[in-house]
């Protein structure tokens, strides 16, 4: 088992983010969490990387103990966490966040590393001495990514990759993830835009005010009725779909549905 | 001409104490924004360390190594005494208060500033101490009514050279890197595998070094110094960092000259007793009209 997260609580001072979660990522798979602003997504991840303090429970990969490690040694050991809003370095140029993304490998291998990423985003080889402030959301969303990938993960934890992206940079951003996991990578995505997270996951779990509330493979969970109410937009979303189809067939929506 | 280029030079010198001091106070406040007070102490206590190798190795090593023998000791064990003071108030004065908050470190750092310039007191007296001619070099170069002395010299090209070197690992080397996405965004940079307080340890080590060579050269270039130096450099380097926009390494460098070429034109062309009238209202008007210094990132405080 490559990451275990065993009944891990959080609190923030006297508000507990975290009651009790535990999931676990088994090799090489997508492994997603759901769920609504506020409900402990980005919580999970930062105390999987070291950046909140684990109140209790216990977070194991690769049978080495994680919680209460400090951020950048966990860094170090490969789990990269790719977190929400992007926050590249603005001040600073797309290949020195690169470089940064390798900070403390040996120098042909981040050499190497950043001849993959350049592979992987053409456009970022094209803009390497701009500054990574003056890129658009989609290519500051690949550069997170690609700075990410420079150290090799293990394992990658990723915070709302489609947050503030137009959808057809979504749909790029979340296939060129799961390319990055066909290559081995195993990826720990937080989402909430449930229905594209489940349609490439292979197990799901959804989170509610710091609890797993229900957890399964990943097609089931895109089939289950109380999901598809309440995270997959339910009957809003089939109103939306017959709008959109209304739409491509060159009529006026109907306003009511 | 020959007054001003004589003022030039003047205002040159003093403007590179002022650099220097004013990096470490820049450094400091790119990573932690935090104001380390105690910054111009450690300054002062750097001119002590120094004078105190000095007198006690120039009978030795002066008779054997002669003056350029001397010189460098004295300034590598300011440096090294002074780096180490800087670790040890980073761990007992701020460290254990970050965590707090701001202004809370604040007042630790004004409380540092007053321990050290006491302790300075304590330890080598409240009179000044006159730097010999033993341990400072006196020569200079006679260009017709010229006077270039050999002093200026040194100090003008071990700014440049230092300053040199301090601009090339920030800017261009993956550890400056770290140190600048560190200043940017702590959280993120600790996702990178970066380790906070080793960037902190640097910051505390080479600004309270590059402090103390700068006391050196002040106690060459006037012969004396004291235990309130640190606050009166201290300020004004503090000064010349606003100007030259906090928390920007090339601003503080730039800062730091202009300060000490205005100081000397005031003083060459108006009057020394205006010298800080003229300097600040400089500075005030500066803040008007660009409230974040000469090099300021705009972009910086939006991230």
């Amino acid at each position: 088992m490559l990451l275990r997260v065993e009944s891990v609580s959080v609190a923030y001072g006297a508000v507990e983010a975290l009651k009790s979660v535990s999931l676990s990522v088994e090799g090489a798979e997508i492994v997603a969490v759901l769920g609504a602003n506020g409900a402990g997504k980005t919580t999970l991840l930062k105390a999987i990387s070291g950046l909140v303090p684990v109140k209790s429970g216990a977070i194991v990969h690769d049978g080495k103990k994680l919680h209460g490690l400090p951020p950048h040694v966990i860094a170090r050991l490969g789990v990269v966490h790719i977190p929400e809003g992007r926050r590249v370095f603005a001040t600073l140029t797309v290949e020195e966040n690169l470089n940064l993304g390798g900070y403390g490998c040996p120098k042909e291998e981040v050499a190497r590393a950043k001849e993959r990423v350049f592979a992987l985003f053409p456009v970022l080889k094209e803009r390497r001495r701009q500054l990574a402030g003056t890129l658009s959301g989609g290519e500051q969303q690949m550069l997170a990514i690609g700075r990410g990938l420079m150290r090799s993960p293990k394992l990658m934890l990723l915070d709302e990759p489609s947050l503030g992206l137009a959808p057809l940079l979504v749909d790029q951003v979340f296939s060129t993830i799961v390319q990055i996991n066909k290559e081995g990578v195993p990826i720990l995505i937080v989402e909430q835009n449930a229905r594209k997270a489940l349609s490439i996951a292979d197990q799901a779990h959804i989170l509610e005010v710091g609890r797993l509330v229900l957890s399964g493979p990943a097609r089931e969970l895109a089939a289950d009725e109380r999901v598809r109410q309440a995270y997959l937009g339910g009957a809003t979303y089939e109103r939306r779909r017959r709008i959109r189809e209304s739409r491509a067939a060159g009529e006026a929506p109907d306003p009511r549905g | 001409m020959l007054t001003f280029v004589q003022q030039l030079l003047n205002g040159l010198t003093i403007g590179s104490f002022y650099a220097f001091v004013a990096l470490g106070y820049s450094l400091i406040y790119a990573i932690l924004k935090l104001i380390n007070f105690a910054h111009g102490d450690l300054f002062g206590l750097g001119a002590y360390l120094g004078y105190t190798v000095f007198v006690y190795a120039s009978g030795v090593v002066g008779r054997t190594l002669g003056l350029w023998g001397l010189l460098p000791m004295g300034f590598a064990a300011a440096a090294l005494g002074t780096a180490c003071a800087g670790l040890v108030i980073e761990r007992v004065a701020y460290r254990p208060i970050y965590p707090i908050g701001r202004l809370p470190a604040v007042v630790s750092a004004l409380g540092m500033a007053i321990f050290l310039s006491n302790f300075i007191m304590a330890v080598w007296g409240p009179r000044y101490l006159a730097y010999q001619e033993s341990f400072i070099p006196t020569g200079f170069w006679q260009i017709g009514e010229f006077k270039i002395r050999v002093l200026q010299v040194l100090i003008l090209v071990s700014s440049l050279v230092l300053l040199g070197v301090l601009y090339f690992v920030v800017e261009r080397t993956t550890f400056g890197a770290a140190v600048r996405a560190v200043a940017l965004d702590r959280e993120t940079a600790a996702l990178m595998g970066i380790d906070f307080l080793k960037v902190i340890r640097f910051a505390f080590a080479v600004g309270p070094a590059l402090g103390a060579i700068a006391g050196v050269f002040v106690g060459m270039y006037y012969r004396q110094i004291n235990f309130t130096m640190g606050w009166v450099y201290g300020l004004k380097a503090f000064t010349a960092t606003i100007l030259g926009g906090i928390g920007n390494i090339p601003g503080a460098m730039v800062g730091g000259i202009l300060l000490g070429l205005l100081e000397a034109l005031t003083a060459g062309y108006i009057s020394a007793a205006w010298k800080d009238v003229f300097v600040f209202a400089a500075l005030m008007l500066l803040l008007i009209f660009r409230p974040t210094g000469l090099l300021g990132e705009k972009v910086a405080e939006k991230v």
